[in-house]
């Protein structure tokens, strides 16, 4: 048991969520769903079990607070022997700084949306042969989309940070040659998934948001916001190893050192060229001709017949493939063939020349406890109009549906997230680890978010055991504070109303 | 490892059991003062969603160099409030130099999001200038088309019920990341004569213009552009009655500046 007392020494309200904890739902700390927050000049006192052990982390679930540094590590070692050996460990702790307020930062996107977008196509690179080709641009201008809308907020106003270190500060983590070092990295970014790579040493995943999983050995792996992952590297020489956290449209990056003294350094890779959207990204299947015209959509590629979507000419926006969507300005599309893109690399690491970590590599080092079938199933959308930026599940934003999406006391319930939008959306569940479906049944990962690919659908199990109400979103802090929120509830059968 | 290769859908397994309820109550009243959860509830609600915004464009404010007296030039609109529901205020007008201003125009609508990329407005339009003033109801619709091209078009309807409308467009021709190439167009339509102020019916004018603007920052951006301005039909007849030319070439440079 743990008591930890809170004292708001600011000038406005605050709260701290435990990330990835399971810790009493009144002690989960999101103002207006757990408890009422913590007005300026108050303390609250948190009070709970520590009933797991791995990576974790905290953070203010209150306003912008996050993204102005309201955030730490936290790190549980087992009660048990620990089934991971190592010799010594570091907390890496990625973020995305910058001196713009985000409310500023909203407020600008929503007056342009790609006010921070430095890197869209542009006509001297058509000329110079780069990006998409004139009539590839002439299809995506058409249906008003944007292949380069990778991040919203970049490294034009960010700085990214290691530990609150930048490239020049250099973070330092040492290391004797020959050790087995446990890294917990920790994506603490308000709006920034990161691809982690550090060239010269092979990575072995032990741990995903603090679940122990079979390890796997890779060299490059993207982190979703508010996603932990736990490596094992095995540095054998006397020499500087570069941990390099790059921002997937490329807009930035950030280095940190692995070395056997401090004061040393490797060579900072040149930063990669940016990637662009596929019409996989827009939810149309496995096009996987380059070029692929949505009307002249190969048939055999497409999986499927799904209801409601005409193959011949696809539709971006047809009512039919979500009923349960509530078509206004804030959707401008809907996927019409989601795909399971668990198995796929992510955005921007389709063809790097090395292992890229899929979620299909993750298997959970013990075999799943829940082995029901699930009773029930429920599709959730995630909708957005970018050029509005308008963000919100099934159509709808909190502001405008405060009903909460309810679950019964230990009933087992296969969700599936689906991707309606071209960006890849880190969604949490608090108070619950859910099992990805990955196909490694019996052995699914045990997740607290799932980084769902743009045009993509993931499915998790859940099993309801944690009573109480709990906040369900997306980690992108913009993406929230726009309205990409619901309440989970989970109650005895009884209890419903 | 599972044949299927872990693609979940339509596992025929999975139960078709009906969702419970959601719940009537919150849980947190059990545990906190159930006033001050309704409160926090209350300002969640708020903040998740409840965007409140502004934003204040001076899309052209410009300077003309062309034959005869040397002009000015400005188009400019600010919105305030949320998504969907904005109140919407635009205003143009044009002159030269030492003389009275030729069209000073404002207009105050209500903008609603109808479609993702549409907003349709309703409201009233002011002109203090030409001489005498008109008023007009108006209702328009301004958004994005397909290919990224920004389309606007209003009809207007004076109170002596003259009616008028107005269709623009524009492109963003991006060269780099901070210079763009902006071609545009208004076309001006009158459904009667209104000598007064030298209007004949059909299409009243019309304006091609190519602006080159470099963007120092996304909200300041001076430029340097052509514009081509006509006067049509009876209108251009009117004008040339009162000695002005119809068909004037202007150079011009100015500033795109919003915050």
């Amino acid at each position: 048991m743990v008591r930890l007392a809170v004292n708001n020494t600011l000038n406005e309200e605050t709260s701290i969520h435990w990330h990835g904890l399971l810790v009493p739902f009144q002690m989960d700390g999101v103002p207006g769903v757990s408890f009422p927050g913590i007005k300026a000049g108050q303390t609250f006192v948190y009070e709970f079990p520590v009933r797991q052990s791995g990576t974790y982390w905290y953070h203010s679930h209150s306003g912008m607070q996050e993204a102005l540094g309201m955030y730490g590590a936290i790190v549980i070692d087992p009660a048990a022997p620990d089934p991971v050996v190592y010799d010594r460990e570091h907390v890496i702790m990625l973020a995305d700084w910058s001196f713009m307020h985000p409310h500023t930062q909203l407020r600008k996107l929503k007056a342009q949306p790609g006010y921070f977008n430095m890197q869209k196509q542009t006509f001297s690179g058509l000329l110079d042969g780069k990006d998409q080709s004139a009539s590839e641009r002439r299809m995506w201008a058409k249906m008003r989309m944007d292949p380069t809308d990778i991040s919203d907020v970049t490294g034009a106003t960010y700085h990214f940070l290691v530990n609150g270190h930048d490239s020049a500060a250099n973070w330092t983590g040492l290391f004797a040659p020959g050790e087995r070092v446990r890294l917990r990295i920790i994506n603490a970014a308000a709006m920034t998934n990161f691809n982690v790579r550090i060239p010269g040493l092979a990575m072995t995943v032990v741990a995903a948001d603090g679940q122990n999983v079979q390890p796997v050995e890779t060299d490059e792996f993207q982190i979703g916001i508010a996603e932990t992952y736990d490596v094992i590297v095995e540095p054998r020489s006397d020499e500087a190893y570069g941990f390099i956290a790059e921002a997937i449209d490329r807009s930035g990056q950030v280095r940190a050192t692995l070395a056997p003294r401090l004061g040393m350094v490797a060579p900072i890779p040149a930063i990669r060229e940016r990637p662009l959207l596929s019409m996989k990204d827009m939810g149309m299947g496995d096009m996987s001709a380059p070029g692929a015209d949505a009307s002249v959509a190969d048939h055999a590629a497409m999986g499927h017949a799904m209801p409601g979507v005409d193959h011949g000419s696809m539709k971006m926006r047809d009512p039919a493939v979500a009923p349960q969507v509530k078509l206004g300005p804030g959707v401008a599309t809907l996927s019409p063939m989601p795909m399971d893109r668990t198995g796929e690399r992510p955005t921007g690491l389709e063809k790097v020349d090395h292992r890229v970590l899929t979620y299909r590599d993750l298997k959970s080092l013990t075999p799943n406890p829940d082995k029901r079938t699930p009773s029930r199933e429920i599709d959730i959308h995630l909708t957005a109009n970018m050029e509005r930026y308008m963000w919100s599940f099934d159509g709808e934003k909190f502001s405008e549906n405060t009903e909460p999406i309810p679950f019964r006391h230990m009933e087992r319930v296969r969700v599936n997230l689906i991707n309606d939008t071209m960006m890849p959306h880190p969604i949490h569940l608090h108070g619950h680890f859910f099992e990805l479906v990955t196909g490694n049944a019996g052995h699914h990962p045990l997740k607290h978010t799932v980084n769902v690919l743009p045009g993509g659908k993931v499915s998790f199990d859940l099993t309801a055991d944690e009573l109480g109400d709990w906040a369900f979103h997306c980690h992108m802090l913009l993406h929230m504070m726009s309205g990409m929120f619901r309440v989970v509830t989970v109650r005895h059968e009884e209890d419903a109303a | 490892m599972n044949a299927m290769a872990g693609i979940p859908e339509g596992d025929p397994g999975i139960g078709t059991a009906p969702a419970p309820a959601p719940p009537g109550d919150h849980a947190a009243d059990s545990f906190f003062d159930p006033v001050e959860m309704a409160r926090a509830r209350e300002a969640l609600g708020r903040e998740i969603g409840a965007f409140i915004g502004s934003m204040v464009l001076f899309d052209l404010a410009e300077f003309h160099v062309r034959k005869g007296r040397d002009g000015y030039r400005w188009a400019g609109e600010a919105w305030f409030g949320g998504d969907v529901n904005r109140l919407l205020i635009k205003t143009e007008g044009e002159g030269a130099f030492g003389e009275p201003i030729e069209n000073l125009e404002i207009q105050s609508l209500y903008s609603r999001a109808i479609m993702p990329f549409w907003n349709a407005h309703v409201g009233l339009r002011h002109d203090i200038a030409p001489n005498p003033s008109q008023t007009y109801a108006v209702v328009g619709v301004e958004g994005i088309a397909p290919y990224w091209f920004h389309l606007t078009g209003q009809m207007f309807l004076s109170d002596k019920g003259d009616i008028r409308a107005r269709l623009e467009g524009s492109y963003d021709e991006r060269i780099t990341q901070r210079l763009i190439f902006q071609p545009r167009a208004e076309l001006n339509f009158s459904a009667q004569d209104m000598p007064a102020i030298g209007v004949g019916s059909g299409l009243t004018d019309f304006e091609l213009g190519a602006r080159l603007r470099y963007e120092i920052r996304r909200e300041f951006a001076p430029y340097v552009g052509v514009e081509w301005s006509r006067k049509a039909g009876d209108t251009a007849r009117l004008a040339r009655f009162a000695g002005e030319d119809p068909d004037v070439v202007s150079f011009a440079a100015g500033l795109r500046v919003w915050f």
